[in-house]
Order: C-alpha cells, then structure tokens, then sequence
C-alpha cells in the first residue's frame, strides 16, 4: 500500500502540491488526472523520491521513501519519467539489463538474464533486443523502457505521462499491457495521464488533482460525472455510456 | 515448394549470424590488442639513436641503454597516456551528457595547467608529486564548476554544453596565460599545453602508472556511469547514488588530465574523438567499450608518435599537434557520416 500523507511541495511563493494525502492500495491501476498544472507529475516525483518534498511524508509497504535505503526501494517500487532521451546509446538488451542493477549491484547472474528474457518476451521485444534504443520508433522505445522497469521486478510501477507521444493504436496497446501487469503479475499501478477516457477504461481508482491539491478519489463511476470533472477541469463534459464505459465527450 | 518453406527462415538465419558477434567479441579485442603490441614493437625502435634488433641481439651495451632508458619507457607512456586520456574522456562524455566534451574542451585540462602554474611560482623547484597534486585539486575544482554550471543550464542543447565547457576553458586558460607571461614562464606553459613525449625518460614518467590504475577504476565502475549517463532519476530509480558516482567521475577524470599534464603535456580532442569512434562501432554500454576505448586510444597516439617521429626526421613533431590534426580530419568525416545516415 502506498500511503501519502500531507505532502507538499513549493518552489518560492508557489505551492505546487498542497497537503495532499491519499491511500493507494495494493493490485490494479490508479490513474492521476487533471489538468496542466496541477502537480500531478510532482506528487509521482515525490511520492518516488526522486524529487524532496516540503512537508509529509510517503511510504510504500511502511517504507519511508525519503529516509529508506534507496537501493532496498528500488527493488519494492520503479519509476518512468515522461522523457527518457537517451545520450548513451544502448542496445535494448543492455537497456533491459539495468533494470536488475537494484538487484545485482552490477554482476549479472544467471537468474538476472532469465529476468531480462522474460521482460523482454512480455513487451514483444525479442526481435529487436540487439537494436539499438536510439534506432527505435517512439512506440517501441516506450516499451523497451516498461520492459526494463518490468525487469527490475518491484511490486509497484510509476508512470509519468505513458502515453505521451504515443499514436492511438500505440496508447491503446500501451494501456491493454498496464492492465496485464496487473491483472497477470499482480502489480500495483500508479500513473499520471491526461486523456480521462483511458483513465476511464483501464483505471481501478482514479485521483484527481486542481491547483496543487487532490480533490476526488474513487472508481471510474464515481468521478466520471459531469459535476465532478467539472470541478476538475471547469469545463463541461457530457458522459456517455458506451460498451459499459463510461466516456467523457469534451471535443464540442 | 520445399525452397519456397526454407527462403522465409534463411535470412533470418543470416541476420542471426551476422548478431552472433554484434559489437566487439573477446576474439577481436585480442586481435587489437596485437596490434597494438606490434605498434608497440615499431615504436621501440624508431629514433634517431640507432637502436636495432641486431645491435640489441649483439649485446651492444649503448643500444640496451637507449632501449631501456628512452625507448621503453616512452612506449609505455604513450600507452598509458592514450589509454587514460580515451577513457577520461568517455567518463566525462557520461558525467556532462553530452558527446561533444572531454577534459581538454570544459576547463579540466586549463584548470591543471593553472594548478601547476600556481605551484611552480609559489614554491620553486617543488616535486613532481606536489605539482601533480595541486594541478588534480585545481583540474577537480575546474571541472566541478563547469558541472555545476551545466545543472543551472535550463535547456541541455547539444551545442550549447560544449560551448560553455570551451568558453570556461578559455577564461582560465587566460588567466594562467596571463600570470604566465608576468612570472615569464609562457614557454613552460607551452610545454603542458602542447603534448609531447620526447622528453620521457626512465626516472621522469613513472607517475604515470597512477594513470593505468585510475583506468582500471573506471572499467570496474563502468556500469554506473553508464547509468549516471542516462541521468538522476533514471539512477535514482536504480538506486543508484547519482552524486557519489559522480563525485568518482570528477576524481578520476581531473586525477588522469592532472598527471598526464604534468608527465606529458595536453593531448587535446583524443578523449572526443576515440569514444566516439566506438560508440559508432559498438554502442556505449561502458562495461564493453571501455577495453575498446582503451585499445584504440592506446594504438591511436603510439601511431600518431610514430608518425610525429618520422615525418620530419630525425626532427619530431609534438605528439599533440599530430593527434589534433588527424584526429580532427577523422572527427570531421564521423560527422559527416552521421548526418548522412541521418538524411
């Protein structure tokens, strides 16, 4: 479980996140929505330690993120940012293969290279695992980089933005894989996503978040209401049911 | 019918075969490394004393002396120097993010002239140690800074980090030029600046073996540059603690400029263009192309010595003049190579 609490971030005058606690259980995907600005990537930053946080705290299975051996984290919980340029070039292999680092400390085992094949295999990437990541379209790259979070083996997965830059066909693939892992491998979710729908589809829990604070939690039905992503988003969005979907129609 | 089942498998089965050994096996590495030795041999016996296999074999007691107290000696510097300055540079590459830096292009290899400057004026006739030492404190100080700078930079363009490395090279190569000609010493300044091996001697280039040791670090911490080379949270995430690394990194970069400086003098751009060479080869998983770095560092200054030694004989040219010129037409046409695959 991964449980924040009151936590905040300010950079000079402007608070970005303002005391935001939640509880995000363990299995399934919660999606983070709202709009530019809201401090939804900042709250994932913080709640992976990659970035300080101005007050509260986080902890992942009664870790303390900021005050737990980073190492020992890296093994329990895996984060991607949204923009992974590459200046070193690796081929996805090698790319992969950092994912056991937390594990390895560097000297690859027998058991790592089994780890590695299987991540490599759940993203379909076995035909281009001696490319380059550099030589890769935008959706490949994208998977290369899930597959070495996938190989680092920690029960939850941190995703900022997964879809960004990704085509339709793309997100959507992106999206049915986030659902496999965790409804096949048992992982925890946690992802920052802009398009409602999908959070709609795909999400078991969806937290969103306005001007630095969170100010909805619950399941897909509970916050795709008009009022609610009104509060959101002030603007109006019609629900619709399609499929047992709930979808915002926003574009008129 | 039975050709048509087999064509789909066949060029997969040649792509594989053509993987099998995808970017720099164990064998080849071998294969260099002779090479490299045979550069090794050659370079033995080019000078201007007569120093020949048959005077060697012929117990010819001056030709043993030269051989053991210039020829040998100056062959193990070029191959160290060239091995550590290529792996300097690959690690800088890494730090800074950026594949267009190396020591003597972000103000480390100015700064270690500045160090050695400082010492030489303010304690006279000091031990080759002590400058090394104050020039490695003065090239971490300097290299420290362009880092520092480089975090304040919001936008990382490619051009603009070298840019600033250059630029902060040149302000404290103008300051050391600047105390170097009130103190007159701009011929000693010359001497560091402009890499040159003539003057290797048994006794003078010793502290150069600190340099294969600094090399072998760096091979052994390979894996985490490569990963500080993607970045903090990509570290991070690993685990990984980014300034600790990185805190390495500036150890061993300013330490290797530092002694080669003070042994050698400057062999400008060989840490820009013999990483990058490889990378192109064998990408940049730094636990594999350091041996590569390494190797063809090493074979590329023994030929460029070779070289200087024998174009304008029995007059030499400066090592570091050779390297730049040939290193830049190679830099040049790499460049060039790229945009075109690009295209």
């Amino acid at each position: 479980m991964i449980h924040v609490s009151d936590v905040s971030k300010r950079y000079g005058a402007q608070t970005v996140v303002d005391g935001v606690s939640c509880y995000i259980k363990d299995g399934g995907i919660t999606s983070i929505i709202g709009p530019n600005g809201a401090g939804k990537s900042t709250l994932l930053s913080m709640m992976s330690r990659l970035l300080p946080m101005d007050g509260g705290s986080v902890s992942i299975d009664g870790l303390d993120v900021t005050a737990t051996d980073s190492k020992q984290l890296a093994r329990k919980m895996a984060i991607l940012r949204q923009e992974n340029q590459l200046t070193v070039r690796l081929s996805v292999r090698d790319l992969v293969g950092f994912g056991r680092f937390p594990h390895n400390n560097g000297r690859p085992t027998a058991a790592d290279k089994v780890h590695i094949d299987q991540a490599l295999e759940y993203l379909d990437l076995g035909d281009l695992a001696d490319k380059f990541v550099d030589e890769l379209s935008g959706g490949q790259r994208q998977r290369a980089f899930i597959a070495m979070v996938l190989a680092q083996d920690t029960d939850y997965l941190l995703l900022d933005e997964p879809l960004n830059n990704l085509d339709m066909k793309h997100s959507v693939e992106m999206m049915r894989l986030l659902r496999r892992l965790a409804d096949e491998l048992g992982k925890t979710v946690v992802l920052v996503i802009h398009d409602i729908n999908f959070a709609s589809c795909y999400s078991d829990s969806i937290v969103a978040m306005r001007q630095g604070r969170l100010i909805h939690q619950g399941p897909p039905a509970q916050i795709m209401q008009p009022e609610v992503l009104r509060d959101v988003y002030e603007i109006d969005i019609r629900i619709e049911e399609i499929d047992g979907n709930r979808i915002g129609v926003y574009f008129a | 019918m039975a050709s048509s089942t087999i064509t789909p498998i066949a060029p997969a089965a040649a792509e594989r075969a053509t993987r099998a050994h995808p970017r720099g096996s164990g064998g080849q590495l071998i294969g260099a490394g002779a090479a490299i030795a045979a550069l090794a041999i050659i370079s033995m016996f080019v000078g201007v004393s007569d120093v020949s296999l048959p005077a060697l074999l012929a117990g010819d007691q001056t030709a043993w002396d030269i051989f053991w107290i210039s020829r040998v000696p100056r062959t193990i510097s070029v191959v160290l120097a060239g091995m550590a300055l290529s792996v300097a540079g690959l690690i800088m590459q890494l730090m800074a993010r950026n594949k267009f830096v190396e020591p003597s292009t972000v103000g480390t290899v100015e700064s270690a002239s500045l160090g050695i400057l400082v010492v030489t004026v303010a304690v006279p006739g000091a031990a080759l140690l002590t400058k090394m030492s104050v020039a490695a404190v003065f090239a971490a100080l300097g290299t420290g800074l362009f880092l520092l700078v480089l975090r304040r930079i919001p936008l990382r363009n490619t051009l603009l980090v070298p840019l600033v490395g250059i630029m902060l090279g040149g302000v404290i190569a103008a300051v050391t030029t600047f105390f170097a000609y009130r103190f007159d010493l701009l011929q000693t300044l010359n001497s560091w600046m402009i890499g040159d091996f003539s003057g290797v001697l048994r006794g003078r280039y010793e502290l150069l073996w600190i340099v294969a040791v600094l090399t072998v670090v760096g091979y052994l911490c390979a894996d985490r540059f490569t990963m500080a080379g993607m970045g903090q949270e990509f570290s991070t995430n690993l685990g990984m603690n980014y300034n600790k690394v990185m805190m390495t990194g500036l150890v061993i970069v300013s330490l290797i400029s530092a002694v080669v400086v003070v042994s050698i003098g400057s062999i400008p751009f060989l840490g820009l263009i013999v990483p990058n060479l490889v990378s192109l080869a064998f990408g940049d998983n730094v636990r594999r192309s350091v041996p590569w770095v390494a190797v063809f560092g090493a074979g590329f200054v023994l030929a460029c010595d070779i070289i200087g030694r024998t174009i304008r004989f029995p007059y030499e040219i400066p090592v570091g003049v050779v390297v730049s010129a040939i290193g830049s037409v190679l830099f040049l046409c790499l460049l060039l190579r790229k945009r075109e695959r690009r295209g």
